[in-house]
């Protein structure tokens, strides 16, 4: 545990990625294979099951550090974390020498779950005091879930790749999917070849980055192919041995929500791995992003909902077939494949197949694709995708093969609010706002936005908000209607959730617009127009 | 003493536009605003600013104002301890132990008393006078860090901190460059890291006149040397550097490339407060009263009713209130260890 939370804290305390890299590999070194096992888990941001609930912990905490409730309260809203906040409060002075492993640790925070309230509660109240500040905080982020730390999966790949003289792509493959973080585990990640691989394991995504210029600067337009970009959830579908697994690119297994690609999927050849978008799609086409939510989220899905929001796996390419990894091949040979593959199923289907082709979108020029990206909005769609010919299935994000070329999105001037404190690196600042648009002479909230401005920017803000509050709703502030942003979002939907009536997706600053006064904002009315101009 | 409440006289100190007014002696604590007789508690720009015609400050204090506001200003020096008159009140100056020459201003009129901290902490430092807690009626209290997340480890346990780090960049070849507020701050680290070293320090230009006046002062610290700016070659690998927080992010930095960068400040304690600031080292180091420091001062003062100045005073003023004590925030404009400023 000692060693776990001085890596922990080395990687909290630099900036600098080979730092980072060079602590993990030297933490590898000398870890026993369990506790290596579950720093990987941990620091993938792989968390443990939740085991008691946030407002339990505030109240053990009230009460093992005798301060009245609302004072805690008070403490882990300014903080903004609340594994920090017990950690604050009442770790001891100095740090427990003979502490257990990391493993260790993570069964006895398991074993809490076999224990009722009381036994828990002591066991838990025990550990924050006879713990010093850092070993306190990570047992408290492992019971409360997320063990954020600035390592990306990149990074981490890349120091378990260095400490096992692997490349790290086969790295980044054996750490996709689901596995269970144990000595064979680890023994498996780092060994030369790992044998009979889990038949679920999906390869790691392949991202576009955003074309900021004209799509000229690509060169011709015969050395890409373009594809719409659509809304839904990105996915992989695997089929092998006879069983079929979906992915989320959240890396969530989602296979038993979507009963109907699992039912098409089951003509697919074994030894096949498809990337794709799961959309809602009946016999109009595809339906609204809106629509799709009502699916994701749920374990079980009725009937009813089955028919109102049926789903497509839509396929865009295809990294393994007759159970050999592709990847590296041109993006024109795989898609060839793939047309084979969706093809033959479409033959042996019915009509209402789930499983279908993203279409190639044929263009002589940049000009007339440019034309058909105009389209986006009617087609529900989020603008193009240009993929280069030759392109191998990458690792992650690599720049120059594939684009998203997205239409502008819509803006709209709003009026700040109100404004709540951050979380994590932005707690203690105001950073989370809402805000309004006139429906008649009151303001009425239609999006809260958490990013867009620039840290010179939201400290700007943070001190004008700390100085114009009106109002204080426990964590959250009521502001003077007064300052003006433009709000940009990538759709919007009416909503019998929200108050306005509406909902807009993916909103964020665009600009602070000093120049505006609160009467210069956007109105309702105008706002809902932009839903009818759909 | 007899307590206020209940009383018919008005407040004997008030906040308005031009500072903490003393109607009653005909002077203004720490103005903002033009006036004609203040009392100043620190040379911290929030607290000394350029507006009077006269001042009254503690003895080791005057060097730092005039350093801070001109040798033109026309000042008056006190001995802590020693009552002075000023209209109808009786005045005294009291270690605030927060810089040199920090002082609590006590004013007693018609049997009450009431005492203004200024900024104060209880912590044990080499650069300043101690703290010293003086019975009142009314306390009015900074409260910079009135929450019980902010507590604080003694000063030699963060210099010791430093001094590893340091002692790790020395190693590693890198230069060390340690924002800390140019007052007060930095000559607290300076005094504490003689108990580890007698190496060499540099400062930044804006510090090393400040540290002079400290080391007049006759208080022990490192050997100092001002960075020579037109020196563009010179290294400064292993080497410590004293800056200003403004120092950072600015072209000054660019003479230190491969800089470790740490930063001291009582946010520090706050993990997110050292992350969105992009430091490599926070060092939890305040000179400010944390949590127990404020209860504890207000319990031995004895008042009745306490009044905060700046800082997040809400929980502190709620707890008090809980407790039976009259208390509500005065709002003014002292900053305290506002965001970059006096860290």
């Amino acid at each position: 545990m000692k060693e776990f939370s001085r890596l922990y804290q080395t990687l909290d305390q630099t900036t600098s990625t080979n730092a980072k890299v060079v602590a993990m590999v030297e933490y590898f070194k000398h870890a026993p294979p369990p506790d290596a096992a579950w720093a990987v888990y941990f620091l993938s941001g792989k968390r443990l099951k939740r085991l008691i609930g946030a407002a339990k912990l505030r109240q053990w905490l009230a009460e093992c550090s005798d301060l009245p409730q609302w004072l805690v309260d008070d403490c882990y809203s300014s903080v903004g974390d609340l594994a920090e906040t017990i950690a604050l409060l009442i770790a001891s002075a100095t740090e427990n020498t003979t502490q257990g492993s990391l493993s260790g640790q993570v069964d006895e925070l398991r074993a809490l779950s076999k224990l009722d309230e009381t036994a828990q509660k002591n066991k838990v109240v025990q550990w924050w005091k006879s713990q010093g500040y850092a070993s306190c905080f990570i047992t408290n982020k492992l019971l409360t879930g997320g063990l954020r730390v600035g390592v990306s999966q990149l990074l981490l790949a890349r120091a378990v790749a260095q400490h096992a003289d692997l490349p790290r792509a086969v790295i980044l493959h054996r750490l996709m999917g689901d596995w269970t973080p144990d000595e064979s585990f680890w023994k498996t990640l780092i060994s030369e070849d790992d044998g009979a691989a889990d038949i679920s394991r999906p390869y790691p995504f392949c991202l576009a980055s955003p074309l900021e210029d004209e799509p000229q600067s690509l060169g011709e337009i015969s050395d890409w192919v373009a594809e719409w970009k659509w809304d839904g959830i990105r996915s992989q579908l695997i089929r092998r041995d006879g069983q079929t697994f979906l992915w989320s690119r959240g890396e969530e297994l989602i296979t038993t929500r979507f009963p109907e690609i699992v039912t098409a999927a089951a003509s697919l050849p074994d030894g096949t791995v498809l990337d794709g978008e799961v959309l809602p799609w009946n016999d109009h086409g595809v339906m609204p992003f809106n629509e799709l939510q009502r699916r994701i989220g749920r374990k079980t899905i009725g009937k009813k909902l089955l028919t109102e929001v049926p789903c497509v796996f839509l396929a865009y390419d295809c990294m393994e077939a007759g159970g050999v990894d592709i990847r590296e091949q041109p993006f024109k040979k795989r898609r060839t494949t793939l047309e084979s593959i969706i093809n033959a199923v479409r033959l042996v289907s019915s009509a209402d197949c789930r499983l279908s082709l993203s279409e190639c979108i044929d263009s002589p020029d940049w000009e007339a694709l440019a034309e058909k990206r105009s389209e986006s909005r009617q087609r529900l769609v989020e603008g193009l995708m240009l993929k280069q010919v030759s392109a191998p299935f990458h690792t992650g994000r690599n720049r120059g093969d594939y684009w998203k070329w997205k239409i502008d999105p819509y803006t709209v001037d709003a009026v700040m609010l109100y404004a709540q404190a951050g979380h994590g690196k932005r707690s203690n600042l105001y950073t989370d706002y809402t805000f309004g648009v006139w429906d008649g002479d009151t303001l009425v909230p239609i999006a809260k936005a958490y990013s867009g401005l620039d840290n010179k920017e939201i400290s700007q803000l943070d001190k004008w908000i700390r100085k114009h509050t009106v109002e204080r709703f426990g964590p959250v502030r009521s502001v003077t209607a007064e300052q003006v942003f433009e709000l940009a979002f990538e759709g919007i939907n009416l909503s019998t959730r929200h108050k306005s009536g509406i909902a807009v997706r993916f909103p964020r600053i665009a600009r602070w617009r000093h120049d505006l006064a609160a009467k210069d904002a956007d109105t309702l009315a105008c706002v809902k127009q932009m839903i009818s101009n759909d | 003493m007899s307590s206020f409440q209940g009383s018919a006289n008005p407040p004997l100190l008030q906040a308005t536009r031009r500072g903490l007014d003393c109607a009653a002696g005909g002077f203004t604590i720490d103005p903002y605003r033009q006036t004609d007789v203040s009392v100043i508690t620190h040379a911290h720009a929030d607290h000394a600013r350029k507006v009077a015609n006269k001042y009254y400050a503690a003895n080791s204090a005057v060097a730092l104002l005039k350093k801070r506001l001109g040798d033109d200003i026309n000042i008056q020096g006190v001995e802590f301890g020693e009552p002075f008159v000023l209209g109808n009140v009786t005045v005294s100056l009291h270690p605030a132990g927060h810089v040199l020459g920090s002082a609590q201003v006590r004013v007693e009129h018609n049997n009450e008393v009431w005492v203004f901290t200024g900024d104060f902490k209880r912590d044990y430092d080499p650069s300043c006078e101690a703290f010293e807690v003086v019975p009142c009626n009314t306390f009015i209290t900074e409260a910079t860090f009135a929450l019980p997340v902010y507590r604080w480890q003694p000063g030699h346990e963060i210099a010791a901190d430093i001094w590893q780090w340091w002692q790790s960049m020395q190693q590693a070849n890198r230069p060390c460059v340690l924002f800390c507020y140019g007052l007060g701050k930095a000559q607290r680290v300076l005094s504490e890291l003689t108990a580890f070293t007698d190496k060499q320090v540099y400062l930044h230009g804006a510090v090393n006149p400040l540290t002079d006046i400290y080391r007049n002062a006759g208080i022990n610290m490192l050997p100092t040397v001002p960075i020579d700016l037109r020196d563009k070659k010179k290294l400064y690998d292993g080497e410590l550097i004293i800056a200003p927080p403004g120092a950072g992010g600015s072209t000054w930095m660019r003479r230190f490339p491969d800089a470790a960068t740490g930063f001291c400040s009582g946010w520090m304690r706050i993990r997110g407060n050292r992350r969105r600031r992009g430091y490599d080292r926070g060092f939890v180091l305040s000179d400010h009263a944390d949590w127990d420091g404020l209860l504890r001062t207000i319990a031995e003062t004895g008042a009745s009713q306490v009044l905060t100045t700046h800082g997040q005073a809400g929980a502190l003023i709620r707890l008090l209130t809980e407790q039976g004590i009259n208390a509500r925030e005065l709002h003014t404009q002292y900053s305290g260890e506002g965001d970059e400023a006096e860290a």
